[in-house]
This record gives structure tokens, sequence and C-alpha cells, in this order.
């Protein structure tokens, strides 16, 4: 930007130039529309494919291409030649975060354990149900699976694509153990947290020698044999039918119905649907704090220390004498029974479980939010959880749209549409997630926070 | 021995599809070290547009001359497949190079999530069938226990992905850009240096990789008949299994791979248990990662510091 380049021809030719380019990415585009997207396959009455044409939402796609290409090449332009830099928040927003962290932790402590009384203050007895299960309650199921597999991916570097697998573990677990045998949801809890674990362990012995895109495709593997084996083996798992009339978690032996030794009954209460999910809402609130105080304490014991130099560098880790299989080896099933804690929630809440819960998509979102939170942070997986999750839960409530669209648009189709593309715009944009910054565990005088551009990537 | 010299002929053709899909994952790794995890999608995209040029040109041509409508019709689907490899590897792929090692991995995974839904949302969650063609068959063995006969759509695949693979290899072994590529896939700075365009050659792979998948998209709607917007996960996946088995890098391992994995597969279901073909394969994937890395016909890699 040295010289001021404001003369008219200059000007001129890059304007030339970036119609030129928007031109091209134009073309681009209408050749990607023209098969997939200019015409619909549709059946008809007779069960035979016929095509709709659709030349209008080809015009849109492209015209929407050309623009948007255009305004970016002017706006390169501007800059300069030197790469782009957007922010999302002015500088040193993340850093005033950082260094209140605890005050802000507090805070949002403090909002998570008076959650359903807000919702109940605002939205009412009927209407808080919906606010507490579909967003306090599913939420926060993800963000401690967030901050499970964030020991493994985002504190060891582990690229696990199979963690659902865990999660099965444990909702199976604690659906066969609770139907078969009665046993209560307070025993199971930790049972089929270790069950997880010890299937982590197992799956993880093997494979954990393998570099790390290898290692990725071989926990996907993994996820989808216990998917196969729980469609398949029906004497054991019921197969794609799943398991239904899981027994509920009950309030330390006091069930959640309107009978006379129910809760409501008991404490002299009106019954409401409403004790349950707040009850449940407590609970998972209670299993993700724990999985964070875990895992943060663990990042200042010697083993937390390993993983962390073990994602920075493994060649120099066994150098200095650590044991590297062990070493992965408690990251992985520690994030293991983390997601049997998780998964037998996910059945006690439920009621109801079979192996669609379980696809492949599911470990997908579940590493997207522990990618795009900042692997390491756990502010920016909550973060991501509560984006991701909650954003596509406040798609169903855009009925509006409908009226710019038309009746037949259903804003929900478009969820892993845009949660794909966000993960491809945030590794592009901000390959280090959008939490980038990794705070030490240890420091002399002053804990500095330290972008992880910095944190070099080793071969783990 | 009729019932394996069937299976024989049924492995064979689903291993050349595999084999076909196969081709693209080893190309990428072996020149970017990265498992282009978007590739299965972009193979079921390739089957989508094959299925509409399909009725488009059966429509325009007639049903009588079946067999010119699928030559025009893998001529196409591969040219917009190949397009769309292309700006794929251009948006999310190249901005990554360079990037820590984890991200260009996360990014596939993103884009085939991408595909995947596209697909859903522009096409409809159903299952899209064809009118059945090439339905008659040779038969081999006459036998009155278990007559043994290929049929015309197994004949053509077999034909075609040898056809293929022939011309595929000379393009990679004796052009001047079958040479570049070799180049940057044994030392890309060094190929730079020596006045080989890096990315154009990158760009090129990926077009080559998606005019094979295009392939066997093509091959795929043929041999089943139907098409659905979740049919990229798993043959994906099994196709990359080949690429591992054969030797993740070495172009005849992939194709090695996909008839071994296509072969497994079929013969798993005829002696054992349909329900377990999908474990059987993945299972392999495992074994062979775990327990020889560098495949059939791959190099060891060795790890500098």
């Amino acid at each position: 930007m040295a010289m001021d380049t404001s003369t008219p021809t200059k000007r001129q030719a890059d304007m030339m130039k970036a119609l030129k380019e928007a031109a091209f990415a134009a073309l681009v585009t209408f050749g990607l529309c023209i098969p997939i997207i200019a015409w619909g396959t549709r059946q008809n009455l007779d069960n035979q494919l016929v095509l709709d044409p659709r030349w209008d939402a080809v015009a849109w796609a492209v015209a929407i291409i050309f623009v948007g290409r255009f305004l970016m090449a002017l706006r390169q332009q501007k800059r300069g030649d030197g790469k782009s830099i957007v922010r999302l928040l002015p500088h040193g927003t993340v850093g005033f975060f950082q260094r209140h962290s605890r005050i802000f932790s507090l805070f949002g402590l403090g909002f998570l354990l008076t959650f359903p009384i807000i919702a109940i203050n605002l939205a009412g007895w009927g209407g808080a149900l919906k606010w507490i299960d579909n967003f306090g309650v599913q939420i926060l199921i993800y963000v401690m699976l967030g901050w499970g597999l964030n020991i493994v991916v985002g504190l060891a570097g582990l690229l696990d694509l199979g963690y659902v697998a865990f999660y099965a573990v444990g909702a199976y677990s604690y659906a066969l153990l609770a139907k078969n045998f009665g046993l209560s949801f307070w025993m199971l809890l930790p049972l089929s947290g270790i069950l997880a674990a010890f299937w982590g362990m197992l799956l993880g012995f093997p494979v954990l020698r393998l570099r790390g895109d290898y290692l990725a495709i071989v926990t996907l593997a993994f996820g989808e044999i216990i998917r196969l084996v729980l469609i398949n083996w029906t004497e054991f798992s019921n197969g794609y039918a799943g398991i239904s009339g899981i027994p509920r978690p009950t309030f330390f032996g006091i069930p959640f119905t309107a009978a006379d030794d129910g809760f409501a009954a008991v404490f002299g209460l009106e019954f409401s649907p409403l004790y349950r999910t707040i009850f449940l809402y407590y609970v998972i609130l209670c299993l993700a704090l724990l999985t964070a105080y875990v895992s943060l304490r663990l990042r200042r014991l010697p083993v937390g220390r390993a993983w962390e130099a073990l994602r920075e560098d493994e060649i120099a880790c066994r150098s200095l004498g650590i044991n590297t299989t062990n070493t992965k080896l408690t990251a992985f099933s520690l994030g293991a029974m983390f997601g049997g804690f998780a998964g037998s929630f996910f059945a006690a809440r439920q009621g109801f479980i079979s192996p669609e819960s379980f696809v492949f998509m599911e470990s997908a979102v579940i590493l997207a939010i522990v990618v795009l939170g900042g692997m390491g942070s756990l502010w920016g997986c909550a973060i991501a959880a509560i984006a991701m999750i909650g954003g596509t839960e406040l798609l169903r409530e855009l009925d509006w749209l409908k009226q710019i669209f038309g009746q037949d648009f259903d804003p929900t189709k478009y969820r892993m549409l845009i949660f794909g593309f966000a993960m491809v715009v945030i590794m592009i944009w901000k390959p280090r997630g959008l939490i980038s910054t990794r705070e030490p565990t240890a420091f002399l005088k002053e804990k500095k926070a330290i972008s992880a551009d910095m944190v070099q990537e080793g071969h783990g | 021995m009729e019932v394996f010299v069937q299976q024989l002929i049924n492995g064979l053709t689903l291993g050349s599809i595999y084999g076909l899909i196969a081709i693209g994952y080893t190309m990428v790794f072996g020149i970017i070290g990265m498992v282009n995890f978007a590739h299965g999608d972009v193979f079921m995209l390739s089957a989508f547009i094959a299925l509409i040029f399909f009725m488009l040109i059966s429509a325009w041509l007639g049903a009588g001359l079946i067999v010119l409508t699928l030559f025009f019709v893998l001529i196409l689907a591969m040219f917009f497949t190949s397009l769309w490899n292309w700006t794929i590897e251009r948006v999310a792929y190249r901005p990554l190079r360079g990037s820590f090692r984890l991200a260009p991995l996360i990014s596939a995974i993103g884009m085939s999530i991408f595909l995947m839904n596209f697909v859903q949302v522009v096409q409809g969650p159903r299952n899209k069938p064809i009118p059945p063609m090439l339905n008659k068959s040779i038969l081999l063995i006459d036998s009155a226990t278990y007559p043994v006969s290929i049929s015309y759509k197994q004949l053509v695949i077999i034909i075609t992905t040898v056809v293929l693979l022939a011309a595929f290899w000379y393009l990679v072994q004796k052009t001047p850009l079958g040479r570049a590529q070799r180049a940057c896939e044994q030392d890309r700075k060094m190929a730079s240096l020596l006045g080989v365009d890096v990315d154009r050659t990158i760009s090129i792979t990926f077009v080559m990789g998606a005019a094979l998948a295009a392939v066997a998209g093509v091959m795929y709607l043929v041999l089943y008949g139907v098409v659905n917007f979740a049919d990229g996960f798993t043959p994906g996946v099994k196709a990359f299994t080949a690429a591992v088995l054969g030797g993740i890098g070495s172009l005849p391992g992939a194709v090695l791979g996909g008839l071994l994995i296509g072969l497994i597969e079929v013969m798993w279901s005829a002696y054992f248990t349909i329900d377990y073909k999908d474990v059987a394969a993945f299972c392999i994937l495992a074994v062979v990662l775990v327990f020889m890395p560098s495949g059939i016909l791959g190099r060891p890699e060795v790890e500098k510091v």
C-alpha cells in the first residue's frame, strides 16, 4: 500500500480484473449447476423418474456467486495483494476474555445453574419444557461430548472419527442392564463409563501406533463396525428396531410419575412433566462440569502434560522416554469414558435407543464442535456447541422463512449442509478454531496466552 | 465350483468399481499426503450426474441406442465430475496447503458432509431408480444345478474398466503430464525447482481422480439401477480400504486392492452371511492398517525427523 493508486486508469483496470474473476467464477458455477441443480429428479405417480427443469435456481446461484466474487475481488485489491484478514472480534477481545476467564466462568456457571428458573419465568410452565429440553439438555449433551472428545483430539492430538461408538457403548450398557437386570441409573452411570473406557482401551491398544490420518480412518472403521454389529446382532440389541421402554432415572429412588409415591406427591407439589426435565438438566450439567473439571485438572498432572507434549511432537516425546502408547491409551480411554457417561445419560433421557442415533454423522458433528471451537479450548468447545446445536435447533423455529420461500421450505433440511460448509470455511479462515489461543500450564511469572499458530503440530 | 465361478465374475465386477474409486484416493494421497475424505461423495455425485444425463439423453435418442447413450453419459459425467472436483480442490484444499497436518483432512470431512447434504437438498432423499437396461446375459457354464452366466452389464463394466485403466496407465507413464505428476509425488519441492507447475499438477490429479470416480459412478448406476444421496459413504470407505490394502500411493496396488475387496465382499456374502459383509470390509481395513500399513505393493514409509 506504499503508493496511492487511485488514478482512473488503474481503477478501471482493477475493475476489469475483478469483473473477469467474477465472470470466471460465475462460469464455473454454471458448469457445476448444469446437471445437478438444473434438473431435479422426481418420481411420478407411476413410480417412474421424471425431470423437472429448474433454471431459475441456476440463475440465482450464478448471480449470487458473480456478485460475491466481484465484491471479494474488489476488497482484496483495496487491501493490496497481502492476505486478507477478517476479524470477527476487535483485536484483544479474546485476550480480555482470557484474562478475566475466572469471572466469565463464574458468570456462565451462574447462568447455567439458574437457566431452568429463568426459562420458567420467561416462557411459563408450558413453554419452558421446550427450552430446557431442546436447548438446555440437548446443548449440554453435546458440550459434554465435545469436552470428552477434546481430551482425545484437543489435548492428545489423536483424531478420533469413531467417538460415537463409545457413546453407543454407554447407551446400550445402560439400556440393556437397566432393562434386563433392573439396575438403577446411579449404579449404571459409572458402570457404563467404565465399560466404554474398557472398549476404548480394547480398540485403542492395537491402533494407537498409527499416524494421524490412518488413526482417523481406523477409528471410523471401528465406529462403523460397532454400529453394524448393533444392527445385525438382533438377539443382543434388537437390531434396527432398537430398545424401547428403557427405565427412566429416578430422584434417588423416587420416580417422576403422577403416582402417590412420585416426586410431585412426595414433595407436595402439583404434578408436572417439567420436574423430570429439570432434574435431567441438572444431571447433565453436573456431568458436563465434571468432564470440564477433570480435563482442567488433568492438564496440570504429568499425564496431561505428556498428552500435550505428544500432540506437539511425538518423536521428541519418545526420545525423552515417554511411553507414547500408554499415554495415548489413557487419553483415548478417558475420552471414551466420558462418551460412555453421556451415552448412558442419553439412553435414560430418551427412553428409546436404536443404531440410527449412532451414525458416523454424529461423530462428525462432535468432531466439528471440537475443531471449530479450537482444539484444546474448553470455552471454544462450549461456544461451538451452543452455536451449532443451538443454531440448528433455532432453525426449527424459523417459521417466518416460509413466508419468503414458500410453504414447502424446511430450514432444518439445511442443517447438515451448513454444518459441512462451516467446517470447510473455518478451516480455511481460522485453521486453529474460533478460540485459537492456548493457555500454558507452566509459566514463569505471568500467564500469557499464546497463539495456537505458534504451536507446531507433531506427527501424532 | 459353479458357485465359485459365478461369484468370481460378480466379485470382479464390483471390484473394478472399487478399484476405479481407489485410484482417486491413492493418487491424491501420493501427491499431497492427504486422505481425500470427500472422494466417496464425489463418486456419489457423479452417479447422480450420470443419472440426470442418462434420462436426458435416453429421452432424446430413444431407448434403442443404449450403448451410444451410455457412451455420451460417460463422457459428460466425467467432464462435470472433474469440474466439481477441480472446484473442491481449489476452494477447500488449496488454501490449506502448508497448514497443520489435520487441517485438510478436517476440511475434507466437512466437504463430504456438505456434498452429501447438498445432493439430498437439491435431489431429494429418496432412492432414484432408472429403468433396467442391458438385461440379457451370456451363459458360460450350462449346469442344471447352478448355471453360470455373465450379464451384458458386467461385460460392459469389466471391458470399460480395462480400456480406461489402460488409457490411464498410458497417461501416467508415457506423457509429460504423467511425468510431472510422478515427479511431484516423489518430491514436490524439487519438482517445483525444476519447473514443474506443482499447483497445476495437483489440480490435474484431482481432475483425473474425479474422472475415474465418474466412470465408477456410471458403472454403479448401470449395475444397480438405483442411486441414493447416502451411497457415497460405504463405497468410499471400501475403496479407501482397497487403496490401503494395495499399498497407498501405488496405482496398480489400488486396482489390485479394489479387485481383492470386491472379491472378498462377494465371497463373504456367498459363503458366510450377507449381514456382516460391510463389517468384513471394515475389519480388513483395520487389520491391514495395523499389521501391514504399507500394503501389498506400497513402499514402506520412512519417518524422517
